[in-house]
């Protein structure tokens, strides 16, 4: 296809050139998805990866954001006498943004590097045309189970990183700072809607996931296949997720809370 | 398949990379039950040749047969039942980093049958008893040689029972025992098996031990082709520079550039 005269060589050009090749690339692993869900085995195999090996670092991270919201909160509502919204604070923070998007960044620095770094590797040393020529077709058997698993694993890791921020903000506000322990609890319950608060944050969470899955395959599939072709993809998906997340965070939080 | 005298057939086959012509106009056969080799100097496309024979690349014109099918015309769907026919044998063994030999071999059965998982445990057996690696099964491909991985690798190839099976550079950087053993298991798998083997290789001597017939491939077209008996007694100045390994003739030493003298005085680039 001819370009219009200046876009030929752009960076317009190649930006449009990417993101038109990320989109058919996303159709074809979606189109994949109803054989790779008849094969339960390998997409649980890579929730493990991605999922379950991320436990770690979220639940912590969960627990301290948790625990500095509850400290900054308290020193500032206490000099209105309001400390007993804490718990609201906390809770609503957590689930409306800093969960799904301090979740999704660590998810996209622990896991998205990975996948994008193993079918990088995968296809610099011919294993992906070794499936070809076996006639496997790698995006079922490689990238499928990989972005389903992500799009699994996002939404829970944040659902666990918001619990366990909110129960950091228990542990400082309530234990520590002697804020009382009915009001944490019960205003987190008269104030956080389910359609605002964590419907938001689940769509967030989901939209997320799936930010950093296509992200990830994409990279690692289409990586140069040399050894500074794969530290690059994985680089990008980094990059590209953690920027992506940030915009469409902003965006995502314009269209749900415009009429706030 | 093979119901064919060719199994494989490329007729005017032009391949581009960027604006570089890398095949201009090709024709070559491959007839069905020998051992053919693809030769040539490093760099001249044998490996593209296997990519475009086995549907991975497209060419830019001209027909590629193999089995009296259009390999660039057919849908995905029709070219992976035609590759559960091929085997391919990668340079690099390219077996499946995170499974160990068994399940390496195993991998094409698990993924196109249903067959029981004893059943699948014979076949392996059967296969790597073949390549003579049937005590490595346990072990995992960052333990194993090149000359073992190559084995393993050919042994998994051969796990669909193929019709064809092409080797992409068997005998490069092997010691001369894995050699041996890879020249004579290419012979060995092709008559027990009934298969129709395509070898592409610069190694010439290995080769024509194995080869029934050879296409010598340079500058994007077929130079000379003949059996290995033919070809040692060709007089032209090109298949005898090959054949003798010259260093200068009609293949030239120097990559083109312009001449030493205006390199060194003109200006720097």
């Amino acid at each position: 296809m001819k370009l219009p005269i200046g876009l030929q060589h752009g960076v317009l050009a190649g930006l449009l050139a990417g993101i038109g090749s990320a989109t058919i690339f996303l159709l074809r692993v979606l189109r994949s998805l109803p054989l790779v869900a008849l094969r339960p085995g390998l997409v649980v195999r890579q929730v493990y990866l991605v999922g379950v090996l991320s436990l770690v670092i979220i639940m912590i991270s969960g627990l301290f954001v948790g625990m500095v919201l509850a400290l900054q909160g308290y020193n500032n509502l206490v000099r209105f006498g309001a400390e007993e919204s804490l718990g609201v604070i906390v809770a609503l923070s957590l689930m409306r943004e800093l969960g799904p998007v301090v979740a999704a960044l660590l998810f996209a620095g622990r896991s998205g590097s990975a996948v994008a770094a193993e079918i990088g590797l995968m296809k610099a040393t011919d294993q992906l045309s070794a499936m070809e020529m076996m006639a496997v077709d790698p995006i079922h058997r490689v990238v499928g189970p990989r972005f389903l698993a992500g799009l699994i694993s996002l939404p829970l890791l944040v659902a666990i990183f918001t619990t366990l921020g909110i129960f950091g903000g228990y542990v400082i506000g309530v234990q520590l700072l002697g804020v009382d322990a009915g009001s944490y609890w019960g205003q987190i319950e008269s104030a956080a809607s389910f359609r605002e608060d964590v419907l938001s944050g689940i769509i967030k969470s989901i939209v997320f996931g799936l930010l950093i899955s296509w992200i990830a395959v994409f990279q690692g599939y289409t990586a140069t296949a040399t050894a500074e072709g794969v530290s690059r993809a994985t680089t990008q998906t980094v990059v590209i997720s953690s920027l992506a997340v940030l915009a469409l965070d902003f965006v995502l939080t314009g269209l749900m809370f415009s009429g706030d | 398949m093979t119901q064919h005298d060719n199994l494989v057939e490329l007729s005017r086959v032009r391949f581009l990379r960027g604006d570089r012509p890398i095949f201009d106009g090709i024709d070559l056969n491959v007839a069905a039950g020998s051992v053919t080799a693809f030769l040539g100097p490093s760099g001249t496309g044998k490996t593209t040749l296997l990519r475009l024979i086995s549907g991975q690349l497209r060419p830019a014109s001209g027909s590629v047969r193999v089995d009296g099918q259009e390999v660039p015309q057919l849908r995905r769907k029709a070219l992976y039942a035609l590759r559960r026919q091929m085997g391919m044998l990668f340079q690099s063994g390219a077996l499946l980093t995170d499974y160990n030999v068994f399940e390496n071999i195993a991998f094409p059965l698990r993924e196109h049958t249903d067959l029981p998982e004893s059943l699948i445990r014979h076949l392996v057996l059967m296969k790597l008893e073949l390549v003579g690696l049937r005590g490595a099964r346990a072990l995992m491909p960052d333990e194993l040689s090149g000359g073992m991985a190559r084995r393993v690798a050919l042994a998994r190839a051969l796990a669909l029972d193929p019709a064809m099976i092409m080797y992409d550079e068997p005998f490069v950087g092997l010691d001369p025992i894995s050699k041996g053993m890879i020249v004579r298991l290419v012979r060995l798998v092709n008559d027990a098996l009934g298969l129709t083997s395509i070898v592409v290789t610069h190694d010439l001597e290995d080769v024509l031990q194995v080869a029934d017939y050879c296409y010598l491939i340079s500058q994007g077209k077929v130079m000379a082709h003949g059996t290995p008996e033919a070809l040692r007694a060709d007089d032209s100045p090109w298949v005898r520079q090959f054949m003798r390994g010259e260093p200068d003739g009609p293949v030239q030493f120097h990559y083109p550039a312009s001449t030493y003298a205006e390199d060194l005085l003109g200006e720097r680039r």
